[in-house]
């Protein structure tokens, strides 16, 4: 599937979505933590409207592949590229103002906030009032409170949580915790959406409520998503392309019928000597 | 039974967003505000003034300011009394240098001047937490201090060292010196509880208090969904510092009338402040109140009651009441370590359902 990563213009999936033009490339990212390689000279792009996978089995370096998306590492080597400019060396808060949204592999909710309050604060990148205005609670802070919480309604609806609307997030089960998580991800409208684990510690039951919201967002919102899972049977069936990582390097790129079929792949989950 | 939201229909976003969404809880705040405003200004006498509810108003606002801080934004001070001397000395200045210059704005340009001090001093804070930034709020605290007491300049090399508030009037009524009555005490120092517990509500609700509580709750997500902990921490430094400066200003000019630093502000002043919000419940504006009015108003009742009712001595009296406020409060941190606010929320709860609990 060369040609696939070369065409500028996209592609059309097996399914019939079309997807559209590079939205993030990662360019011979490398990352180390003192002598640990934990990423070493990666390079792959996630196109727009595209689910993209990233597995690999237990410390090959997903984590700090997505960690060096969304900003919380700065790779020593290689370059990122966002919207088809290079992106320069960013704090978190500042790529999550160009529109890169995430969950965490452990929820870190606030947990001292209600669900409402919790995906409030998802917005913050889209309110504009000062200080002042919110003070007194006057013209613009008041408009901005209504308006967004219109737009969190909306989400609230979509992930069918309006009956904890109101409960502080830390009293809630694991899996709805989980899913006011994404909703606060997608309260922010992003472009680019990175999920860690969404579906680690869940039951069947809730890891097919989950992965049909991941369809119906990337669905409904045309939102990109790069996710980590480790739920090889879920990730096959909702992925576009999967990108697959053993001890920091790429050992496979392409759509899950191609990685399943790499023989590096499958050394690398079933166990061959490493020298 | 009349405790519900039953049949009170909210039919915008405003509305249910509003701050009593209960209708009784409404009535009772406006009751209370009914007698704070028009009945007490013309009930108090001087000892009710100055034994409570003057000092319960000032440190409701300076307990307001650091809940704002510890509560809300999860950044640990114990700089209060530094705090509060910055706005005294910052309103005294003012006082002396700009005779003519209202009251009212003196007390809110010295609350600006301490926000200023506030943020400087909230620096470490991008760099540590917890304990640590407690320790180096307490380096403010002894700084701060030191340097009124040192540098004549900020008493007007008075030959006492003290500094003593002139008269100043409001509406051509004096709220400072000698000649002020109780009840205008009473009510400039309403006024501005009234005014700033309004303003702390609305920051705390909005947008600005969401980033605050993200901070608190859990930085490294904040900060993934476009938090600036830059912005976010010094933004509280500044609000809290603001509300301490001005509760300082009050109580050096309305309250104390003439005041020597290491007196006034010293290191037990931080360390009330904070005993008030941990008891009162942190990250709540009721909490605030509640935890005043406990540490200001339970000694008062305590000695009222030992003393006037039963006849004991002063100094017996004066020992006892510190063992049981000191008993009193290792009993509500082991009933409800979360405060009085909690305890409130809980019976607010059980008062939903009853009488029928199930």
């Amino acid at each position: 599937m060369k040609d696939m990563k070369d065409n500028a213009e996209g592609y059309t999936t097996p399914d019939g979505r079309q997807i559209g033009g590079v939205l993030m490339e990662m360019k011979n990212i490398t990352l180390r933590f003192g002598g640990v390689m934990a990423i070493q000279d990666i390079s792959f792009d996630i196109r727009e409207g595209e689910i993209r996978a990233i597995i690999g089995p237990n410390g090959a370096g997903k984590s700090s592949m997505l960690n060096v998306i969304s900003g919380f590492y700065h790779p020593q080597e290689g370059e990122v590229w966002f919207r088809g400019a290079r992106r320069p060396t960013m704090r978190p808060y500042e790529v999550a103002r160009q529109g890169v949204a995430r969950t965490f592999q452990n929820i870190a909710l606030f947990k001292g906030m209600t669900t409402l309050d919790n995906m409030m604060t998802g917005r913050l990148t889209h309110m504009k009032s000062g200080m002042f205005s919110q003070a007194l609670w006057w013209g613009r802070a008041e408009r901005e409170e209504s308006e967004h919480r219109e737009q969190v309604e909306k989400i609230i609806d979509f992930l069918e949580i309006q009956h904890i609307r109101k409960t502080p997030v830390g009293r809630l089960p694991y899996g709805l915790q989980k899913r006011v998580e994404l909703g606060r991800a997608l309260a922010a409208e992003p472009e680019l959406l990175l999920l860690d684990e969404p579906m680690a510690g869940m039951n069947v039951e809730e890891k097919e409520d989950m992965s049909r919201f991941i369809l119906d967002v990337n669905d409904e919102f045309g939102t990109t998503i790069a996710l980590i899972e480790h739920d090889m049977g879920v990730v096959m069936d909702l992925s576009d392309r999967v990108v697959v990582m053993d001890y920091g390097k790429k050992i496979g790129d392409g759509t899950p019928d191609e990685v399943r079929a790499n023989p590096e792949v499958i050394d690398a989950y079933l166990g061959v000597a490493h020298d | 039974m009349f405790y519900r939201e039953a049949g009170d229909f909210k039919t915008s976003y405003a509305e249910d967003a509003q701050t009593f969404p209960i209708k009784f809880d409404r009535y009772r705040y406006y009751f209370v505000m009914a007698v704070g405003l028009a009945i007490l200004p013309f009930a108090v006498n001087d000892y009710w003034a100055n034994a409570v509810f003057v000092p319960f108003l000032i440190w409701s606002i300076a307990a307001i300011g650091l809940n704002i801080l510890v509560g809300y934004c999860g950044q640990v001070s114990l700089g209060t009394g530094g705090f509060m001397a910055v706005g005294a000395y910052a309103a005294y200045k003012l006082m002396t240098s700009f005779p003519d210059l209202n009251i009212v704005f003196v007390v809110i340009l010295a609350g600006f001047v301490t926000a200023a001090v506030g943020v400087l001093f909230g620096l470490p804070s991008l760099r540590i937490k917890g304990f640590y930034l407690a320790v180096a709020t307490l380096a403010a605290q002894f700084f701060l201090v030191w340097l009124f007491n040192r540098v004549p300049w900020f008493y007007n090399y008075s030959a006492s060292g003290q500094i003593s508030a002139p008269e100043r009037t409001v509406f051509g009524f004096p709220v400072t010196g000698a000649a002020t009555a109780p009840w205008a005490q009473y009510a400039i120092c309403l006024g501005f509880v009234v005014v700033l517990a309004w303003v702390a509500r609305n920051l705390t609700r909005g947008t600005l208090g969401r980033t605050w509580m993200a901070i608190r709750d859990m930085d490294i997500a904040a900060e993934i969904i476009g938090v600036n902990p830059l912005k976010a921490k010094l933004s509280a430094f500044a609000v809290s510092s603001f509300f301490i400066g001005v509760a300082g200003a009050l109580f050096f000019a309305v309250y104390l009338g003439a005041v020597e630093v290491g007196e006034a502000f010293g290191i037990q002043k931080s360390f009330l402040a904070l005993f008030m919000i941990i008891i009162g419940g942190l990250g709540s504006i009721f909490g605030a109140f509640a935890g005043a009015a406990f540490m200001v108003l339970f000694p008062v009742l305590l000695k009222n009651v030992l003393v006037g009712g039963l006849g004991w001595p002063t100094d017996l009296a004066a020992h006892l009441e510190l063992m049981i406020v000191g008993g009193l409060i290792i009993f509500v941190l082991i009933a409800e370590p979360h405060g009085i606010a909690a305890l409130w929320r809980t019976i607010k709860e059980k008062l939903r359902l009853w009488p029928f609990p199930h």
